[in-house]
This record gives structure tokens, sequence and C-alpha cells, in this order.
């Protein structure tokens, strides 16, 4: 528990600096896939995390221990997790589902909203042009989704680049790829750590419908060309400039769309599963920890409570522990003994 | 390479093909700034297809109230309809405007460039295969 519970933690800050340049060599629909996954593991090994320090807290509380049953005494001295460290993971606890809970209810408004707009747009065909000279083109998923095209920018694609065109937000209808966008946020909420992943993550969904509309159109080159055209016409015809954060997007899409296509790579994708098995495996260690415990804690508890009744002489031996182990010492190296035979026996099976 | 013309001649999926050529026909008729024929529009079109195809989605999408035509020669020339919705896209782009959180659920296509962005983007159009595409930034 001492550094099993923070290992889970340390897999999202590890993760969070390597996994988004990691996304960007690999093939885009993979890269897209193993971001999902790390986002969604991270998330919840780090809700997890925080979870078991704020309930060593939590469970240090006298009142709470009473409802339990068990001996605070037996807990503080067993507990390798400081107050401090406690009540800051109960705060980020608090923090992380409340931001969660926000996240959660905006995503499902926009989803709604994009549905209700899917179904107003005028026409039942996949293609739903707006009547509008300023270029510009979207995917509103919904059922069905519908592609979203101004005219303006339609006039400013030749042929085959408007085929690419249509054939990019086909992609991102096809393949879910608001679900993924929704996930992202949802975990970017969980922890501000996690915010690189979902950047990765718009860049990488882009950059896998510009891949699925290159093999529609049967040219990379193409699809550079319309990416290219259609965003210099979107800022030529804005009146404000672009905000700085969105800069670089474009002109990296389209270098990789002139370049080779990206082969595909094992070893990101094994190290990042592998982060992931030790935090999940981290995880479990950690809560088997405070399991045994709160077990511990609980005997202590029991034992100090039929103390009296041995004294008197009624005669009765206790069956778990000894007189003496109500004793803070005795119990806490008790607790601690359990806990190490537990560790030595099953650590290697639980990291494999 | 192309696997437009075996999806269009579509044997597992007709009609989701169908909906596909929909929309491209849609976005030519767009696209282009006067009435085109049947035969204009295959002009237009990547991809070999009969020209009857495009003959029976213009006349369909012109029963759904999609394209308005008019008699030229012996067939028709077809403009989309343009005033069912004229609110749709100003509507459109000021709910996009007003809240850009509504990013998280639609996919643009492109983003805006900033100024250098705009002249590297020149670039790597204007000198396709001696750029340098294995360049990392």
């Amino acid at each position: 528990m001492t550094i099993t519970v923070y290992v889970p933690l340390l897999v999202t800050v590890v993760l969070a600096v390597l996994a988004p340049r990691a996304a960007r060599r690999l093939p885009p629909r993979a890269a897209a896939r193993s971001l999902a996954c790390a986002a969604t593991v991270t998330a919840l090994g780090w809700l997890g995390s925080l979870a078991l320090l704020s309930f060593t807290g939590l469970a240090q509380i006298p009142e709470v221990a009473e409802q339990g049953h068990w001996s605070v005494a037996a807990l503080r001295a067993a507990d390798p997790v400081s107050l401090a460290v406690a009540v800051l993971g109960a705060l980020g606890l608090a923090a992380a589902t409340g931001s969660l809970a926000v996240a959660a209810v905006r995503g499902t408004r926009h989803l709604r909203w994009a549905r209700r707009e899917a179904a107003a747009l005028p026409g039942d065909t996949e293609l739903a042009v707006l009547d509008d000279p300023v270029p510009q083109a979207f995917a509103l998923p919904g059922a069905p989704g519908r592609i979203v095209v101004s005219r303006g920018m339609l006039r400013c694609l030749g042929d085959d680049e408007r085929a690419a065109l249509l054939a990019h937000e086909r992609a991102h209808l096809r393949g879910r790829h608001h679900l993924y966008l929704v996930l992202w946020r949802l975990t970017a909420a969980v922890t501000p750590l996690l915010r690189p992943l979902a950047d990765a993550g718009g860049f990488v969904l882009e950059r896998w419908a510009d891949e699925t509309a290159a093999a529609h159109v049967g040219s990379r080159t193409v699809v550079a060309r319309a990416v290219g055209r259609a965003a210099l016409a979107t800022t030529a015809a804005q009146d404000r400039p672009a905000l700085a954060a969105t800069g670089g997007a474009v002109p990296q899409r389209v270098r990789a769309l002139l370049g080779p296509p990206p082969p595909p790579r094992a070893l990101p994708v094994v190290a990042g599963a592998a982060l992931l098995a030790l935090c999940c495996a981290s995880l479990a260690e950690a809560a088997f920890d405070s399991e045994r415990m709160v077990v511990t804690a609980r005997s202590a508890e029991r034992a100090a409570a039929t103390a009296p009744a041995d004294t008197a002489g009624s005669g009765h031996p206790a069956p778990v522990a000894t007189a003496p182990l109500a004793a803070d010492p005795e119990a806490a190296a008790d607790g601690a003994r359990h806990r190490h035979h537990h560790r030595g026996a099953h650590r290697p099976g639980g990291r494999a | 390479m192309r696997e437009r013309g075996s999806e269009v001649a579509g044997e597992p999926s007709g009609r989701r093909a169908r909906g596909e050529l929909e929309s491209s026909v849609l976005a030519v008729l767009w696209a282009a700034d006067r009435p085109l024929t049947a035969r204009q529009v295959l002009a237009e079109l990547p991809g070999d297809l009969a020209y009857t195809t495009v003959l029976t989605i213009l006349s369909r999408s012109h029963d759904k109230g999609m394209l308005v035509r008019r008699r030229e020669g012996r067939g028709h020339a077809y403009t989309p309809a343009r005033d069912e919705a004229p609110d749709t896209a100003a509507r459109m782009r000021t709910l996009l405007d007003r809240d850009s959180d509504r990013d998280a659920v639609l996919a643009r296509f492109v983003s805006g460039l900033s100024a250098g962005d705009g002249q590297l983007l020149q670039r790597l159009l204007t000198g396709p295969g001696r750029g340098r595409p294995a360049e990392e930034s």
C-alpha cells in the first residue's frame, strides 16, 4: 500500500508526457484506440487511488470507526498513509468527481443538441448544405449523423477534393468519433493531467479520417490539398485571427499526408499496455492491502472488546487474538506481518 | 486502388452507396454556379459511373424537393433548392461561434490557421514531393 497506491498516479503522469508524442507516430486508428484505452484506465486508476487514500483518512475518524467496528489505534498504527496525504486525497477525489459530473452533464447536453440539430437540418440526405458563403464543414453526430458543409466550402474545392472532404466527414460519423471526443473530455475532467491525451486524441481522429478519405479517393495528395485549401479559405474568410491554440494541426496533417503512410509499430502499444497493466495490478494490490488493514483493525477491536471478559475469569479463550494484542504496538506488528506475508506471496502473480 | 467504383456498383451495401452518391451529386450542384445537366454532373464526379445512375439520383432528389430543374434540350438542368430554411446557415454559425465548447461533439474539417501556418501550408502545397515530409515539428 505504501507504494502501490501511488503507482496509478505515477502511471498517469508518465502517460501524460509520453502518450501524446507516441500517438502521433502510430497509424491514426491504432493511436486513437490506444489513447482512448489509456485515458480510461488511468482516469479510473486515478479515482481509485484517491479513493483509497481518502478512505484511510476517513476510516480514522472515531465515528466512522465505530460504525465499521474497527480499532482506530490499530488502523493508525498499520496505516502507512499520513493524515495530511489522506486529506489531500479526499480533496482531490471530491474535485475529480465534481468536475467529472459537470463534464458528464455537458457532454450529454452536447450530444443531445447535435442529435436535435442533425434531425432539424433540411432534407433527409447524408449531406446538408448550408447556403452560406463562409467556408465551413463538420460532421454532426446523430441518428443518423449528417455531414454539414457550406456552399462556400464546396466552391473552394476541386472535384476530387470535394470527394475527399465528404469521405473525411463520413469517416468521423461511421467511426463514431464524437464518442471518443466525449470520452477524452470526461477523462480530462478527472484530472487535468490527461488533457494532453485529449488534445492528441482530437488530432489523431482528424488524421484517422484523413487516411480513410485517402483510401476512399485513392490519393493521399488529394486529401492533403483538400485540407490545405479548405484551411486557407476558412482563414481568409475569418474576420478575427485564429486562436494560437489551434495553430499547427492543419500543417501537421498536410505534412503527414504528403509523407509516407505511418508504419504500424508494436513497441509504443506494448509499452503502454504494460504501464496500464501495472496501474491496474497496483491498484488491485493497494485495495487488497487496504481491506486487509481493515480486517486486522476489526479483529483488534474485537479482541479489545472481549479482553475485559477474559480478565473477569469467564474462561473463554479468545479465538483470534490473545489479550495483549489489544495493546496498540502488538496489533500494529501483527498487521504489518500480515501485509508483509501477503505481499511476498502475491506480488509475482499480480505483476505477471 | 480506387474502391469507389466497386463501392458504387455496391453489391453488399447498395443503400449506403446510393446515399453517398446522392451526397456527391448534391455537392457538385452546390459547387456549380449554374444549372447542370445529368451529363455535366457525371463529368464532375470522380470515378466511372453510369449515366443512368446519375440520372436516377437527380430525378429522385428532385422528387424529394431538394433540387429544382428546368428543361434544357431534351433533358433537364438541375440546381439545388435554396430557400427551404434560409435561417439554418446563420443559426448554425451563431450557435457554433457562441459556444466553442460544442466542438466537443462535432469534428470540424479544418481549424483556422495562424499567420505562420498559412505560409507554411502554402509552401507544403506548392512544392509537393520536394518538401520535407519527415521533418518533426
